[in-house]
């Protein structure tokens, strides 16, 4: 019961972040709903006794990644006038936008209710899971089974940061000149 | 099947074709960066080898019993479709054996000699990269097991030909002529290749063995299908030996070196179409027609371009009609059935053909260029070893006993005699009057007679280097001796050559065992072709070296006819009226209607079409990305309801 | 009483379609990436779910590979707004249409 009543309110308090970071007029405010979001979730994903990933959830998206979000947007020095300025080319794309969207949830709510989804039943069951720990499964299921993309990964991450590098760079040499 | 000996030289047959075929690739794409000796040394001995590898494979032809003497040689399968096969082969029997022979041993002393006579040439290795080419092709179209193969020679030695004449395309004439050459071949090309068609569409295979073994069960004789293919085979032969109506290409062929024009335009390329007909002288049995066909095509052409031959100033023009007049000679003994003959004329002609040229190349480098025999005269005292081989050659040419074109000429008059009428006989007769003639009037004013050079040119004249020389003499002593190979009452060519024609079939073939003539009337008929070469000679030594002044006297009395024959009977202007000038008007329309007006408006509305279609479509594209986006959103719903609606 | 998993497949849908809307109506490109993050976010949310579902530990793996690819992605893509906003003086993403002429 006690249960229920989490995922009630924290799925409403998603829903209504998530709502906030699309329709707030200045970005600072989005990034805040966006946080707000993410821990919202991750509360969902202990519920779903998913306990390590719900921990790397709250650390590196809401952390690191929005933290590089807010680093941006305070760099770039964008106040909420910026956006303002010329009137938007699309005018119809606002509306249509919203008519999408809506559809689109009805849409994926009718797949999600009228198919039955039946697999294989894996062992890791949540008895099993608390027994020997999530993040200890998590763990060994990385260095065992998903030790080749855990490699590409990091191979994926280390091409980032040069790219990010570069792009960043190639501008001043350019100025320099 | 008769491989007791282990590894024979029959089983390296292909390195004959190697050979050439190595010398081509390392002068054509090294000969840049190589010193002209080495240059010459890799074209010769590419084509020495070659000559060597033909001799042994000829001692071990000569071990087998006659009528074992074919052996086919098949590397892979060539082209494989349905049921047409081309298996590339090779084919070894006594007839491809003399050709190879003769390719070979002739190319060899025209290598050595074009050392000696294109030294001068900036581009001397590219002239030695295309004669290896050529003997290559050559190589290939004489051993070919197979019609298609055949025909990649035979395209092969015309692409080559094209190349060698156009040499010096610097000159404008040159390429003229390089192309006038290819086109004319054109024409019988597309004969021959019409022939390959019809012959896989009646036998069902191109393979020679095959089709000879099966023609007699599967064609009756005179049927119109042998017919056909014998008549489309000989426009082929036409074309590339240069008879009537289309010889126009060789004399203007001239324009390439001298040693070409021995080597492509006398003794090797230009006998292919004789070469051809031997080889399928099982078809042209069955076809009296064609034969007739044949015979009369020849015997009009060795008259036709002799007399052409007898007003030509220009000393390799006159050589040029000759050759197409003894070609002439080649296809009245195979229309008369007489296959080896022409083979043994081919032979021989080789030689002092060849010869000849080579003389005549002599005779112009010595004299810097010079080609008309008008500006020639008394050179004899200046080139004795040339005059002596010319000499030689020209005694051959002409049938004097006992050298090499008496026996070959001789026994194609007793073929016209025995087989043909006395129409062909007369034909022949009086060619090789007019040869004679015009042979020795060459001769006199050439190397007889008073001086007529200019200051210059006489002040220059010597005797050529060895390099030139050597060749010339090999040439002159075959000369004297290759008519022995068909001496008639040894006639080692005879027996040699007998098992090729008709295949061993039962009784068809009347060519090969001719030879059931009486001697008294073959000791008449040399005597009487004797007798007509010594009349020519003793005209010509009359109106050129005791009463000069008779030619121009002549000339004047039948100026009309002189005329006409000094312009070749204007076939050229014939031609150019009737063929060249029609297809170039009909060019121009369809270049300047049906292609640009038509073809190419129906492009351009294409592309204007879709200019207009862009202008419409690129409105679609507004280079706003959360328009694309919301495409592409707007599609994944479309897909999710699909999903919904028929899953 | 159990949650019943299909709310949080449903939850899911709504994230993403949020999200999705947010991609098309803002006009901010750093707005925009916030957005894609949360579509990502849903479907991180489905796989959790599917993996509760099945017993099994996959669908958490795959989860982390996505933060890993998230966190590239957001990397290079902020670099990318970094350097646009050098050369533009803009992060608009509808006055970024050098693509039609």
């Amino acid at each position: 019961m006690l249960e229920s009543l989490l995922f009630i309110i924290m799925s409403l308090i998603t829903i209504a972040c998530a709502i906030g970071v699309v329709f707030q007029k200045n970005p600072i405010y989005s990034a805040v709903f966006l946080i707000q979001t993410m821990v919202s979730l991750a509360v969902l994903y202990v519920l779903l006794h998913a306990q390590f990933v719900a921990a790397v959830q709250v650390m590196v998206y809401a952390g690191a990644i929005m933290v590089i979000f807010v680093f941006v947007i305070m760099l770039l020095n964008l106040n909420k006038n910026d956006m303002e300025d010329g009137k938007t080319k699309m005018p119809m794309q606002k509306p249509a936008a919203i008519i999408l969207g809506l559809v689109l949830v009805v849409m994926i709510g009718v797949v999600m209710t009228r198919t039955i989804y039946q697999g294989a039943q894996g062992e890791y069951t949540p008895e099993v899971m608390d027994q020997i720990g999530n993040t200890q499964l998590v763990g060994k299921m990385l260095f065992t089974k998903y030790v080749l993309p855990f490699e590409i990964a990091s191979i994926l991450l280390f091409a980032a940061i040069v790219g990010a590098i570069i792009l960043a760079k190639k501008q001043i040499i350019k100025e320099e000149k | 099947m008769l491989n007791q000996f282990g590894i024979t030289f029959l089983d390296l047959i292909g390195f004959v074709i190697l050979f050439p075929l190595a010398g081509t690739i390392i002068n054509g794409f090294l000969g840049k960066r190589l010193s002209k000796s080495i240059v010459g040394y890799v074209g010769c001995a590419a084509i020495g080898l070659s000559f060597i590898v033909a001799l042994f494979v000829l001692l071990d032809l000569l071990k087998l019993s006659p009528e074992h003497r074919v052996f086919e040689k098949e590397y892979f399968t060539w082209i494989g479709s349905g049921a047409f096969r081309a298996i590339a082969g090779l084919q070894v029997d006594p007839l491809s054996v003399v050709m190879i022979l003769v390719v070979t041993g002739v190319g060899f002393l025209i290598h050595v000699y074009s050392i000696g006579y294109m030294h001068e040439d900036k581009s001397f290795y590219r002239y030695f990269t295309y004669l290896n080419l050529f003997t290559f092709s050559m190589l290939i179209l004489v051993l070919a097991n197979n019609f298609l193969l055949m025909f990649i020679g035979w395209e092969g030695v015309g692409l080559c030909s094209y190349l060698l004449i156009g040499f010096w395309f610097e000159k404008k004439s040159a390429s003229a002529a390089g192309m006038k050459a290819f086109i004319v071949n054109r024409v019988g090309d597309f004969g021959f290749i019409l022939a390959i068609l019809l012959i896989f569409v009646t036998f069902g295979t191109i393979d020679f063995t095959e089709v000879f073994h099966a023609a007699p069960e599967h064609l009756q004789i005179g049927s119109i299908v042998a017919a056909t293919i014998t008549l489309l085979l000989f426009v082929g032969a036409v074309g590339k030996s240069a008879q009537i109506p289309l010889y126009t290409w060789l004399p203007d062929a001239m324009e390439g070196p001298t040693p070409v024009s021995a080597l492509i335009h006398a003794a090797t390329m230009v006998t292919a179409g004789v070469y051809m007909v031997v080889r399928c002288n099982v078809l042209y049995t069955l076809s009296p027609f064609t034969m007739t066909v044949v015979a009369v095509i020849g015997g009009a052409t060795a008259l036709f371009a002799a007399s052409i031959g007898l007003v030509q100033n220009d000393i390799k023009r006159v050589l040029a009609y000759s050759t197409v007049s003894q070609i002439g000679y080649m296809f009245l003994a195979c229309g008369l059935g007489g296959f080896i003959t022409g083979v043994f004329h081919l032979v021989t002609h080789a030689f002092f053909k060849a010869l000849l040229f080579l003389g005549s190349g002599s005779v112009i480098h010595g004299l810097g260029g010079e080609q008309d025999m008008r500006k020639m005269g008394a050179l004899k005292k200046y080139m004795p070893i040339t005059y002596i081989t010319f000499f030689i050659g020209t005694l051959a040419i002409a049938g004097i006993p006992p050298f090499a074109g008496f026996f070959s000429k001789d026994e194609i008059l007793l073929e016209a005699y025995t087989k043909g009428s006395l129409f062909f006989w007369g034909l022949g007769a009086i060619a090789a009057l007019l040869t004679a003639f015009y042979m020795f009037r060459l001769l006199f004013m050439t190397f007889h007679g008073k001086s007529k050079m200019t200051k210059r040119v006489e002040e220059h004249v010597h005797e050529s280097p060895n390099s030139i020389l050597f060749p010339l003499i090999v040439l002159a002593v075959l000369s004297v001796l290759g008519g022995f190979l068909g001496f008639p009452t040894l006639s080692v060519i005879n027996e040699f050559l007998a098992p090729v024609i008709g295949a061993g079939h039962h009784g068809l073939a009347h060519g090969g065992e001719s030879h059931h003539v009486s001697s008294n009337l073959m000791f008449s008929m040399m005597g009487i072709s004797t007798g007509i070469a010594i009349v020519g000679i003793v005209v010509a030594y009359v109106m050129y070296i005791s009463r000069p002044e008779l030619p121009g006297v002549i000339a004047k009395r039948f100026k009309g006819i002189y005329n006409i024959i000094l312009n070749k009977y204007f076939v050229d202007e014939i031609y150019d009226a009737t063929f060249v000038k029609p297809t170039l008007r009909a060019s121009n329309i369809l270049w300047k209607v049906v292609d640009v007006k038509i073809i190419d408006g129906f492009v351009n509305a294409v592309g204007r079409l879709t200019v207009l279609k862009s202008e419409v479509l690129r409105l679609f594209q507004t280079g706003l990305v959360r328009n694309y986006a919301f495409s592409i959103m707007l599609g994944g719903i479309i897909i999710i309801i699909c999903s919904i609606l028929f899953l | 009483m159990e949650v019943p998993l299909t709310w949080y497949l449903v939850l899911s849908g709504i994230l993403f379609s949020i999200g999705a809307v947010g991609v098309l109506i803002n006009r901010n490109a750093l707005v925009i990436f916030m957005c894609i993050e949360l579509m990502l976010n849903a479907v991180n949310l489905a796989f959790v779910t599917f993996s509760r579902q099945q017993n099994s530990m996959d669908g958490q793996i795959f989860v982390f590979f996505i933060m890993t690819v998230a966190a590239a992605e957001a990397v290079v893509g902020l670099a990318i707004i970094i350097a646009l906003f050098r050369n533009k003086a803009t992060i608009n993403v509808d006055d970024i249409n050098i693509m039609k002429w």
